[in-house]
Formats: C-alpha cells, structure tokens, sequence
C-alpha cells in the first residue's frame, strides 16, 4: 500500500474533480435551482401576477396615480424592511426596528420644537441616537451572545417606554411643524411624474436600497455579512471578524432606522408617538416575503422592496375591489407562509 | 540535513486538570508531507490548533524559520503564510467559489471606485480564483460564480485546498481532508495533496486513514499520549508497526523521539 498508487487511476482524477456540473432532471428540479441561484425571482413573479390580476378586476389600479399611492404608502415600512433585511441576513430579527424609528422620530421632533435646537443639528442627533440604538442591540448580541430575538424583544419595550417618556405621550401637531421646523416634513413633499405623485420619502427608500445593494454585492463588508449570516463559525475559521461584521450591521440598521423616522414625519405629518404601532412586524413581513431566508445568508436586499410592494399592491387591489379589510390581513398571512415554504423547499438543493 | 521549516519545543497546553499537550514537540522540514496520526484524545489537535493559531500553549516554543513565533489568532498564523483546512472547510455554502476563495482578504480596485467607496475587484478576485483552480488541475470550471454548496464533497475539499494552496506561502496544514469523502473522492484530494506539494509547498496532514497516509507522506509523527511519540519513514515501517505504535502495543525501538 505504500508503493506509489496506480498512474492511471490518479490521472482520472483531477478530470473527474474539474466537472463543476450539477445533474439536472424534470422541470421542476429545473425551477428550483432557477429559484436557488435568482431568489428574488420568487417575489417578482408574485408581483407581476398580482398586479395583472388587480388591473382587470379594477379598471382605477392601473392608474399611474394609484401605483404611485401605493409607492408612498409602502415608503416607510420599505425603508424599515431594508434595515430589517440586514439583521435577517445575518440570521438575526429585529423586533425594535418600529419603536427605534417612532422615537427617534420624537426625539427629532422634541430638539427642534420644545429645546430650540436647530433642525438640521435635531435630525443629525437623531441619526446618532439611531445608530445608538442599533449598537445597544449590537453589543447585547456580540457581546452578551443573547438571541437577537429576545435582544430586540427586550429593547422594543425599552425604546417605546423611552419613547412615550420623552414624548409625555403628546402628539406634535401639523401646525406647529409647518411653522417651526419644515425640514422635518421634507420627506412628505410631493411631487408628480406624469400623472404619478411620488414624495421625497419614496426617492429615500428607493435610494437606501440602491445603497445597501452596492454596499452588499459590491464591497467585502457585504460579503462579509452573507458569509456571517450563512455559517458563522466558517466565516470565523476563514479569518472573518464576525462580531465587528454583525455590531456593523446593527448599527447601520439603526441610522436606517432613523432615516425612516424623518421620513415618518412627513408621511404622517404630525410627530405622534402612538404612530406605526405594527411596523416592526410589518418589516418581517416584507422581508419574508421578499425571500430572505430568517436563517441568514440567503436572499437578495431587492427582495424586500418587492415584498413591501406586494402588501401595498393586495392592500390597494383588494380596497379597490370593494373587499372588507379584514381580507387584506387575510391575504398578506397566507403571503407569509407561501413565501417561507416557498424558501424551504430552494433550501433543499443544498443537502 | 536541513533546518526545519516550522518547529515546536515542549509545547505544554492544559484545559482544566486534562493535560492535551505533555512537552510536545514537532518539527516539518521544507517540501515534505507530514503526517500526524495518533489516538483519539493523543492531542493531535490541540497540536495543530499551537500551530495554527486557534489556541495558544500555556508554555514550550515554536519556530518559523528558526525564530520563535506566538500566534493570537488563526488570521495571524495565515499572515504568517500558515494556512489551515479544517475538517469542516469553513467555505460558506450560499457563496460563490471566487468570493471564498477570497473571504477575509479581498481586493479592492486600485481605482477612486476601490479606495473610497471599497468597490471588489472582482474580475481580478474571478481571474485569480481560475488561476489557482487551474494550477491544482482543476480546470473545466465553467462558472467561477457557482455557489458552494452546488459542489460535491470532493469538489468543495478541492476549491478549500486550492485556497489554502494560494494563500499558504509557507505551511499548509490539512485536517482529516478525507474523512467525509468517498474512495473516488477521496483519491481525488489526495492528488491535489501531491500537487501542492510539487509546488514546493510543505504539508502537514491529519489523518485516521492510515492507507492514505502511507501512501501519501514522506515522514509520519505519531502522537501518543500528549506528546511525540516517535516519528517514522512509511517506506520501512507497516501499517500495523504505526497501529501498534499508536495504541501502546508495542514501543518503537531507537526512535523515540
């Protein structure tokens, strides 16, 4: 056994190890690995079918001026959905994400009107204490290894109890705003492109997603997130820092945050602290079905912008077609478990 | 006879009242494969971890190139030019072979795109990745964007092989890289073992396959009990001489270490 093995047996086998191949068979073996190598596929296709279903049911949604309501009503729970997209990739959740932005949103709010505090300097602390917020969660997760899950359960009761500190649990009214610190509203503006009115908070969600999908595919940090998210202790071995990688993504998770605080007072127009109760779950939502895996490292960032405007397409289509809206709940539940079991079975590929 | 490349003196590593490393010692020389068999529970890899980096002995010395050496970490040892493949590969499976190949350690252009806003090079991390496949013969690869995980066994050992063969200036160290494969597979890395180490690049392999390491080592260290036992020529010692060592059946005679 010590002699030197058979030459033509070892010449085989670097040609054998060079066929990079995977063996495919019917259709739908054919369709899953189409899903596992373009997941985001999955959504599109949804949106596509459920746009085209609502535009001959209605005659009104197809309208450009529709569509573009839609646009601005899925502008903050999007931009909340792509801060929600990087802790999911790294296989965490964020519970807090809705009661960091309805905070920092007071905190905005309550600088520039009741301390006096120039706006642009108000929003700039409020960006800060965003990024505060996502380091608590960082550091509770790094550091003290507990389970993202209960991490950002525990502090989403610790920012809205902040929050309704802070606030006094008083609303700051539209007047006031308008008078004292415009800015804030600026990402209520609207604007029209033809007959679609668009505002400055869907340019910022659009524009927080273009930034996140160069920052993730273009740079080592978003590799670096997939590869946390997907194997951790791999990532580890391969001379990857985790803790510095996921501390990073919660914290940009928390400026993100607070982008959308800003642009949450526009869209509602009011500084209100009762506001967006639902919008962490909402995030999941939007995520979920957008086809990021809850198990990390799997999905495209493209996805939950999709996602967020599926929910806003079945929320209109069905309000449009005249159906009670407990029928929108109806459906988005079912678009939940689609999607995960829709994600389970392109998972399979890899055993 | 020449110096040895990476050594180890007396290296002692406790965890708790257990003793893994007892005064051990280790030494590979340039271009040789080394390999290291032992028990279960001998240390054979809390050895490998002293020299890889992942764990730091309580006392003894190790040398690279004759000078003594401390490790913090696995990303030193690798700085070091001393490149580990765990039995677990540490690829990430949703990732492609060129961004594992890379990861840690990818390149940025050289351009404003690079340095300012960290833009990859990746056609240049692309062509590298090729490049190394290509050396170790693995050639055919159509689709240096194929995520991990759509690899056999033995094609995902090879591209952990290969990155470790492009980044391993100076030690590659192999851990069980033939446990979880098949005889085909299996046959498969060994070659690529073989390869490396044409190129010059000296390997230290752990293994419980004692065919595969008679058939590929040119010296083998049996570890017994927390410490070199002996080290042995495969060419003028059995299989059953190394099992017998191993186990205590029977004490080597003039090669104690």
């Amino acid at each position: 056994m010590s002699d030197s093995p058979d030459p033509v047996v070892e010449r085989n086998v670097t040609e054998q190890l060079a066929r990079f191949e995977h063996h495919r068979h019917g259709p739908i073996d054919r369709l899953q690995h189409f899903l596992h190598r373009y997941p985001t596929m999955v959504p599109v296709i949804v949106l596509i079918l459920s746009l085209i279903i609502f535009g001959l049911i209605s005659p009104n949604f197809f309208s450009a001026f529709n569509l573009s309501l839609i646009m601005q009503q899925v502008a903050i729970v999007g931009t909340l959905a792509a801060a929600q997209s990087l802790v999911v990739l790294t296989a965490g959740i964020d519970l807090s994400v809705g009661a960091v932005m309805v905070m920092i949103s007071v905190i905005m709010g309550k600088l520039s009107i009741d301390f006096g505090v120039p706006v642009p300097i108000a929003i700039m602390i409020g960006l800060f204490c965003g990024a505060l917020t996502g380091g608590l969660n960082g550091f509770l997760v790094t550091r003290l290894k507990l389970p993202p899950f209960i991490t950002t359960l525990g502090t989403w009761n610790i920012f809205l109890a902040l929050n309704y500190f802070l606030s006094g649990r008083e609303t700051i009214r539209s007047q006031t705003l308008n008078a004292e610190a415009p800015l804030l509203k600026l990402f209520g503006e609207r604007f029209t492109i033809g007959g679609a009115v668009l505002t400055w908070g869907v340019v910022l969600m659009l524009a927080v997603f273009a930034v996140l999908w160069y920052a993730l595919y273009k740079t080592a940090w978003g590799r670096r997130v997939y590869a946390v998210g997907d194997d951790p202790e791999a990532a580890a071995l391969a001379g990857i820092q985790t803790k510095r990688v996921l501390m990073s993504v919660y914290v940009v998770a928390g400026v993100i945050c607070a982008l959308a605080a800003w642009s949450s007072i526009g869209r509602v127009g009011s500084v209100s602290p009762t506001s967006f109760f639902e919008s962490n779950l909402e995030s999941i939502t939007a995520v979920v079905i957008g086809g990021i895996s809850l198990f990390g490292g799997r999905g495209s960032i493209l996805g939950p912008l999709i996602g967020a405007l599926i929910v806003g397409v079945f929320n209109s289509g069905l309000r449009l077609a005249g159906v009670d809206v407990l029928w929108q709940l109806f459906a988005t539940g079912w678009l939940i478990i689609v999607a995960v079991a829709i994600d389970q079975w392109i998972r399979k590929i890899s055993s | 006879m020449t110096e040895p490349l990476l050594s180890a003196r007396k290296l002692v590593k406790r965890y708790g009242r257990v003793t893994a490393l007892d005064s051990a010692d280790f030494d590979l020389y340039p271009g040789e494969i080394l390999a290291v068999i032992g028990d279960n529970g001998a240390g054979k890899s809390s050895l490998i971890k002293a020299i890889s980096g992942a764990v730091q002995p309580d006392e003894g010395e190790i040398r690279l190139d004759g000078k003594p050496i401390q490790f913090a970490s696995p990303l030193e040892a690798r700085q070091s030019g001393i490149e580990t493949v765990y039995q677990t590969l540490a690829l990430s499976p949703a990732l492609s072979i060129s961004d594992n190949m890379f990861m840690g350690r990818e390149l940025r252009r050289k351009n404003i795109m690079g340095k300012v806003f960290g833009m990859l090079d990746k056609p240049a991390m692309d062509r590298f990745a090729r490049e190394k496949l290509t050396e170790l013969g693995l050639m055919t690869i159509q689709n240096i964007d194929q995520p991990v995980e759509t690899l056999s066994g033995g094609q995902r050992q090879g591209v952990a092989v290969a990155r470790a063969a492009a980044f391993g200036s100076r030690v590659i160290i192999l851990d069980e890289p033939t446990a979880a494969l098949g005889v085909k597979e299996s046959r498969r890395v060994l070659d690529l073992i073989l390869d490396v180490r044409s190129r010059g690049i000296p390997i230290v392999l752990i293994s419980h396959n004692m065919p595969h390491v008679f058939e590929v080592a040119d010296r083998i260290h049996i570890h017994r009990l927390g410490r070199r036992l002996c080290v042995i020529n495969p060419k003028e010692h059995t299989m059953s001489d190394a099992v017998a060592y191993m186990t205590g059946a029977r004490v080597p005679g003039g090669l104690a270490a």
